[in-house]
C-alpha cells in the first residue's frame, strides 16, 4: 500500500541570535491510509515541531526545515507555495491542538468556529443552508446537541470543548488528522470518552491519525504503529506489538516502561530513567541518550547508532547493532 | 484496639466546605471522615472538582472549615487560637502541584529552602541554617552548586525537588501532597515518586497524597479514599480497592485508566455524562446521573459510608 504521508530524514531547527535549536534531527516515518501511527516522548523530544513541520506551522524566522522530504500522497508539501498550503490544511490534513481552552476562540459561538473552516474550503460551492445542516451533522457526530452550536467556548466544560475542536477538525473530512495530545488536559473518564469517541470516528470515516501523547497506555489503546522520540530523533520504532511485545528494546523505551507505575502489577519502587533530558542547544555527541544510558560505552559517546531492524522493528542502538553484525 | 487509636495521627470528623456562589452554595467537601495513621500514605483520588484540594487545605487549616473538626496528634487544629496554630504548622506541611507556579522566580534556590527556617527564627547563626538547607538539598538530591540558581534555570523535576525540601525543612510529621507529581514528565516523575517514598521510610513521615492518577496511588499508598462531588464515596486498603472495588464510580475509574500492555484481556469501559457541580445538591447519591445502575427506590436516600469488611467502607445502596 502506497503510504498517504511519508517523512524523509526530517531536519527542523530553531534558529535565533543567542542560540540554535536541534529539534527534530533526521527522522523518517510513514502512515499508511486508515493507520494510526503513535508518536511518543517526553516533553522537549521534538514530537510537537514535527506535527507543526508537517503542516508547516512552525514559527516564522526562527522555525527552519533544514532538510528532508514530506511527501502527502506523492507530492511534495515542502516545495507548495503558503497558498497551496492553505488549502491542504484543514481539508487534507487537520489538527487537534492539546488544549481546547486555549484552540477556540472565546468571542465566536462555537458554530461560527466550525463554520469557519467549512467556508474557506468550500469548494463545492455549498449554500448557507448546506453549510449550516454540515455544522449540525458534525456536532451530532461528536455527541453536542446542536442547539448548543450558538454557545460560546466558556459555557462548555473541557471534554465538551475538546469535542467542539474535534468537530473542527473533522469539518472537511480529512485524511490525516494529527493529534496533538488530545486528551493531556482532561480527566480520566472524560478523556477515556474523547479517546473511545475518535477512534470510533476514526473507523467509520477510514481517517489516517498521528497520535502525539506521553501516555504509553494510550498508546496501546489506539496506534497501530509506535515511534519513540528522544531528543528529536526516533529511537525505537515499530508495530505496537514489536513496541510492547517485542524482546528487544532501546535502553530509553526500557526507562520509559520503568517509569509507569502499572495499575495491574505490584512494584514497590519505580525504576526511572537517572538524568534529564538533553539541552536541545547543545546536544551530546554519539548517542543523544548516553548520558542517562546505563549500558553506554565509549562507542556510544563517539559514533551515532545505526539503525537495527527485525522486520517492521527498528532500534537505533549500538547495543544490538553490534549483535546484528555478529549474528551475520 | 487501644494502640491503633493511639496511632492515627490526623483524623476529620464531619467536616464541611462550603463556598457561597452566584448560583447557590456550592459543597466543596461535605461531611468526609477520615482517618490517617501514623507512617502510613493515605491517597486521596477523584477528579478535577471532586473537593481534594479543598479537603487537602482544610486538614492544614489554610482555610477555614464550615464545619466539623480536624484532630492533628489527638487536639481539634480548627479551635486553636492562631498563635497555638503557628507553633503547631511547622509539623505540618504542603507539597504544591505546579513547581512553575509554586516558587517565586526572584528568590534563588537557597532562599527558598532559607524561607521557612528563617520565618519560623529556627536558627540563631547564619552558618548553621546554611549547613542545614546544604543537607536538606543532598536529601532531596539537588546538587550544592544549584544553590544560588533561580527556580527558572532548573527543569521541572528539580524544582519540585526544591518544593519537597522546602516542605521538609522544619521537620514535619504530616505533608499534604497536592498533585505532586502530575505537572512532571513520566521519567521525572517516577524519581520524585521514588524520592518521596524514601523519604518516608528514611524520616517516618505521614502523608496524604492528593492525586487524579490511580496507577500513582496504587503505587505509593497503603490506603486510598475515592472522591465524587465533595463527599468520599469509597475508603479502603489500595490492595482491597484494586482487587474488589466496589462503588460503580471506583469501578468506572479504574476501568478509564489507560494501561500500557496489548492484550490485557480488559475491557475498555466508558460512562456517560460528565462531573457536574455540587451546587445545592439534592440529598442521595451525587454519582446517580452517571450511574447506570441508579435505582430512584435507594439511590435518592442520604448515602454515608458503610463498613462491607476488612475495613472496606463504600457509600453505595446498591453494594449490599
Amino acid at each position: 500500500m502506497d503510504s498517504l504521508l511519508s517523512v524523509r530524514n526530517l531536519v527542523t531547527r530553531y534558529e535565533t541570535d543567542s542560540a540554535t535549536v536541534e529539534a527534530v534531527n533526521d527522522i523518517s516515518f510513514d502512515v499508511l491510509p486508515g493507520e494510526t501511527l503513535g508518536l511518543v516522548g517526553e516533553t522537549g523530544a521534538g514530537k510537537t515541531t514535527t506535527a507543526l513541520s508537517i503542516l508547516q506551522l512552525l514559527p516564522e524566522r526562527t522555525g527552519v526545515i533544514k532538510s528532508g522530504a514530506i511527501c502527502y500522497k506523492g507530492e511534495d508539501l515542502l516545495s507548495k507555495s503558503k497558498e497551496e498550503m492553505r488549502l491542504i490544511r484543514g481539508a487534507c490534513i487537520s489538527m487537534i491542538f492539546q488544549d481546547p481552552m486555549t484552540a477556540l476562540n472565546p468571542v465566536l459561538t462555537i458554530g461560527e468556529q466550525i463554520r469557519e473552516s467549512l467556508e474557506i474550503h468550500n469548494y463545492d460551492g455549498l449554500s448557507r443552508e448546506q453549510l449550516d445542516e454540515r455544522v449540525d451533522e458534525l456536532l451530532e457526530m461528536v455527541g453536542i446537541r446542536t442547539s448548543r452550536k450558538y454557545d460560546y467556548p466558556h459555557q462548555f466544560s473541557g471534554g465538551m470543548k475538546q469535542r467542539v475542536v474535534i468537530a473542527i477538525s473533522l469539518a472537511c473530512n480529512p485524511e490525516l488528522i494529527i493529534a496533538d495530545e488530545p486528551t493531556t488536559a482532561l480527566d480520566v473518564t472524560i478523556q477515556a470518552q474523547v479517546l473511545a469517541m475518535m477512534m470510533d470516528l476514526k473507523n467509520r470515516l477510514k481517517t489516517s491519525m498521528i497520535m502525539i501523547t506521553h501516555d504509553l497506555g494510550i498508546v496501546a489503546q489506539t496506534c497501530d504503529k509506535v515511534a519513540i522520540m528522544y531528543a528529536g530523533e526516533i529511537v525505537e520504532s515499530g508495530t505496537v506489538r514489536d513496541i510492547y511485545l517485542g524482546e528487544k528494546h532501546h535502553p530509553y523505551t526500557v526507562g520509559l516502561f520503568g517509569s509507569i507505575p502499572d495499575l495491574e502489577k505490584e512494584t514497590r519502587r519505580l525504576s526511572p530513567i537517572e538524568g534529564i533530558m538533553p539541552d536541545p542547544r547543545n546536544l551530546p555527541t554519539g548517542c543523544k541518550f548516553h548520558p542517562r544510558c546505563a549500558h553506554c560505552t565509549a562507542r556510544c559517546e563517539r559514533e551515532a547508532p545505526p539503525v537495527y531492524r527485525e522486520g517492521s522493528h527498528e532500534i537505533r542502538c549500538h547495543l544490538f547493532a553490534a549483535e546484528d553484525a555478529n549474528g551475520n | 484496639m487501644e494502640t491503633d487509636r493511639n496511632d492515627i495521627l490526623v483524623k476529620t470528623v464531619g467536616l464541611k466546605k462550603y463556598f457561597k456562589v452566584s448560583e447557590g452554595i456550592l459543597h466543596a467537601v461535605d461531611d468526609v471522615n477520615l482517618e490517617i495513621r501514623r507512617g502510613h500514605n493515605l491517597g486521596v483520588v477523584g477528579e478535577s472538582g471532586c473537593g481534594k484540594s479543598t479537603l487537602g487545605r482544610l486538614l492544614l487549616r489554610l482555610i477555614p472549615a464550615t464545619e466539623g473538626e480536624v484532630y492533628f496528634e489527638g487536639q481539634d487544629i480548627l479551635k486553636l487560637s492562631n498563635a497555638k496554630m503557628s507553633a503547631l504548622r511547622p509539623n505540618m506541611q504542603m507539597i504544591f502541584q505546579d513547581p512553575y507556579s509554586s516558587l517565586n522566580p526572584r528568590m534563588s534556590v537557597f532562599d527558598l529552602i532559607a524561607e521557612p527556617l528563617q520565618m519560623n527564627k529556627v536558627y540563631k547563626q547564619y552558618d548553621a541554617m546554611a549547613d542545614r538547607i546544604y543537607e536538606l538539598m543532598d536529601m532531596v538530591g539537588l546538587a550544592r552548586y544549584y544553590a544560588d540558581s533561580f527556580p527558572h534555570e532548573l527543569d521541572g523535576g528539580r524544582r519540585q525537588r526544591i518544593g519537597v525540601a522546602r516542605a521538609l525543612a522544619l521537620n514535619p510529621k504530616f505533608v499534604v501532597c497536592d498533585e505532586p507529581v502530575s505537572a512532571l514528565d513520566v521519567s521525572i516523575q517516577a524519581q520524585i515518586l521514588n524520592l518521596l517514598m524514601d523519604l518516608q521510610d528514611e524520616l517516618g513521615l505521614t502523608y496524604m497524597f492528593i492525586t487524579h492518577d490511580l496507577s500513582v496511588v496504587k503505587h505509593i499508598s497503603e490506603e486510598i479514599a475515592v472522591m465524587y462531588l465533595g463527599q468520599c464515596v469509597e475508603l479502603a486498603s489500595s490492595r482491597e480497592l484494586f482487587k474488589n472495588p466496589l462503588h460503580p464510580y471506583t469501578k468506572a475509574l479504574l476501568a478509564a485508566v489507560p494501561v500500557p500492555r496489548l492484550d490485557t484481556g480488559r475491557e475498555f469501559s466508558v460512562i456517560r455524562g460528565e462531573v457536574s457541580n455540587p451546587i445545592d445538591p439534592k440529598p442521595g447519591c451525587r454519582f446517580a446521573a452517571r450511574c447506570d445502575h441508579y435505582d430512584p427506590q435507594r439511590c435518592d436516600l442520604p448515602q454515608s459510608l458503610r463498613d462491607k469488611g476488612n475495613g472496606h467502607m463504600v457509600a453505595c445502596a446498591l453494594c449490599e
